[in-house]
């Protein structure tokens, strides 16, 4: 019982670190390599408010979670909107920025043990003789509704539907008038927006470092290698695949070896399938 | 009343010695030999001089300068295919490590860790990455930037090949002369040699899978064993220079492959310029005394190294060799329109 709650858990959390990324390289191809970046930026944010601005916790959580989306959205206008189109410049450039924001952090010494975000609620609760912090349960919480509201924002909003044609045919979606760069921009911000709510939830559950940017985006990487990229599905499927690989490792072999699990699972799938175990067979070649 | 605007524009002329081609010069004087001659031959005099005149910090950077040289043009190599790796750490890794551990474990001195860690750590890299070369562009990245880093973390906490301490007091080269040559004709010949092949028939193919990898099947060609075989190279290269920089160490550690064997080396072709290799030397030389002199700010070289890369890629596009050589082989006039 305990191996399958913190195995869901545990993908729960992988998944939050993958929607954002997965999202924007649906909608707009590009691979924001500065994913992790943004994630732990929306942490650092809400800490400076929550302690040198003095703000309240929520307030400050959601103000992070709004500048990192702003965050976003200049980045694109500013940086990406240069080099659209040349997937090299902007893999370098995304990867760049993303390094660049993560060592900078790391130089304002932004690690160790006092910077950590309190818990929304202490406390727990007892579920078939397994404790989960509430904290947990936000996560889960937090990663259904992230489905669920997804789900009715590409399908039932206009802007999800623009996003939805912008994904399957920029030329098409151009003609009938909507706008690339306004797109890609809002992708971005949403995507930035995902990576800090997932932040602002599951940050608390530890410490703060800016080495966990590097972690959340090879996670998230991970994660969409395995799934396939293209396809929801397959990122809530890998997710799974790694967070209970991680799990059972965990504890039947030994908490060292948690790290074995996405790298073994990576070779595999790649020896196997190269497009992901839900990417489509007929897009291998158009995998640019 | 007639209003004057003055418009200028800048008239480019190439200079009279070229004849239809880039390959192909004509020449008419000792000074048109020269003028060919002077931009290979000088930066080649000078590189094979300078080690005699510095002391030995100063040789330490020029060997890192032309490590991280090796590993640039070894990026740029797999780039003119078409493969954009942001993990030139595993190639580097790869090689510190079979030659590290040949040469702890099993006692072998460096003249044959090193030529063994190259052809097989590139061998193992090619192996390791021959199912992806179905994948293109993001995808190759994402699986060259994830490898080292859990590589990095196997290592760390399974504890194999010394783990975290890593292992130190390897054979070192007999004498300090050896290394630094040794890296810096290695580097000259690499950059000569794969210039060379890029506009031998070979390097040609693999240009054009670069371009229009559909258009290279159709003509009968096997592409992904052509980027196999670009993996290889690559990576012996990466290899050979992890090998030569744990020996000139006698240290072996995760450090190998770290982030900065990524980043640098693209740094460095992107502010060279890509496609030439020259434009990958000539970044790797300005980048690397540059982060040295840079190492007092401490961590915060990486995020310098990091605008650099993204202020060159943003506002000089084609990289600094391009530029130069353009300046070189034209005139430039500002005249009235």
């Amino acid at each position: 019982m305990y191996t399958l709650i913190y195995g869901f858990i545990n993908s729960i959390i992988l998944a939050l670190y993958a929607v954002g990324f997965s999202l924007t390289y649906g909608i707009s191809g590009i691979a924001n390599f500065a994913h992790g970046a943004f994630y732990i930026l929306t942490g650092f944010v809400a800490w400076n408010l929550l302690n040198h601005a003095g703000l309240p916790y929520c307030v400050s959580a959601i103000l992070a979670i709004i500048i990192t989306a702003a965050f976003g959205f200049i980045y694109y206008w500013i940086l990406i909107l240069r080099i659209r189109g040349i997937a090299l410049a902007e893999l370098i450039v995304t990867f760049a920025s993303g390094v660049a924001i993560l060592e900078f952090l790391m130089w304002k010494g932004f690690y160790g043990i006092r910077y950590s975000l309190p818990l929304f609620l202490k406390g727990g609760v007892e579920f078939f003789g397994v404790g989960i912090d509430y904290q947990r349960l936000f996560v889960i919480l937090t990663g259904i509704l992230f489905v669920i509201a997804l789900y009715l924002f590409v399908h039932h909003t206009k802007i999800g539907l623009a996003f939805r044609a912008m994904a399957q045919n920029e030329r098409t979606a151009l003609s009938v008038g909507i706008e690339y760069d306004w797109i890609g921009s809002l992708s971005l911000a949403l995507g930035s927006a995902l990576a800090a709510i997932s932040a602002i939830v599951i940050l608390p559950l530890g410490m703060m470092e800016s080495t966990i940017g590097i972690e959340v985006l090879i996670y998230a990487l991970a994660v969409s290698i395995i799934g396939g990229l293209e396809s929801t599905f397959g990122m809530i499927a890998g997710s799974f695949i790694i967070g209970f690989g991680q799990v059972l490792a965990a504890r039947y072999i030994g908490p060292k070896w948690m790290i074995i699990v996405p790298l073994s699972a990576i070779i595999l799938v790649l020896a196997i399938r190269p497009s992901g175990i839900f990417g489509k067979t007929k897009e291998l070649e158009e995998r640019v | 009343m007639k209003r004057e605007i003055k418009k200028t524009r800048k008239k480019r002329l190439d200079r009279g010695i070229k004849a239809r081609s880039d390959t192909i010069y004509v020449i008419a004087s000792l000074r048109d030999i020269f003028y060919l001659i002077m931009p290979r031959f000088l930066p080649v005099l000078i590189l094979i001089l300078i080690p005699l005149f510095l002391g030995s910090y100063h040789k330490k950077v020029l060997i890192h300068a032309c490590i991280y040289g090796l590993l640039a043009l070894s990026w740029d190599f797999l780039a003119s295919c078409g493969l954009f790796s942001l993990g030139q750490a595993l190639f580097f890794g790869f090689g510190a490590y079979v030659s590290g551990t040949l040469n702890h474990y099993f006692h072998i001195p460096p003249s044959f860790t090193i030529p063994i860690a190259t052809l097989g750590g590139g061998a193992l890299c090619a192996l390791l990455l021959a199912p992806v070369v179905r994948l293109r562009g993001v995808y190759f990245a994402m699986i060259t930037l994830i490898l080292p880093i859990l590589l990095i973390k196997m290592i760390d906490t399974t504890g194999i090949f010394g783990g975290t301490h890593g292992i130190s007091s390897l054979s070192a080269f007999p004498h300090e002369y050896i290394d630094t040559y040794l890296a810096i004709v290695s580097f000259l010949f690499i950059l000569f040699l794969f210039r060379r092949v890029l506009n031998s028939d070979y390097g040609l193919v693999l240009m054009a899978i670069k371009d229009d990898d559909r258009a290279v099947m159709s003509g009968g060609i096997n592409i992904y064993w052509r980027k196999i075989q670009a993996i290889f190279i690559a990576g012996s290269l990466g290899c050979f220079a992890g090998a030569l920089i744990t020996h000139h160490y006698q240290f072996l550690g995760i450090s190998t492959f770290a982030l900065d064997y990524s980043i640098l080396p693209i740094a460095a072709v992107a502010l060279g310029g890509q496609g030439t290799f020259a434009g990958a030397a000539l970044g790797s030389m300005i980048l690397v005394p540059l982060s040295e002199s840079l190492r007092a700010l401490g961590g915060l070289r990486i995020a310098i190294y990091c605008l650099i890369l993204i202020l060159s890629i943003i506002s000089l596009p084609e990289g600094i060799f391009h530029f130069l050589s353009r300046k070189y082989h034209q005139f430039e006039t500002i005249e009235e329109v």
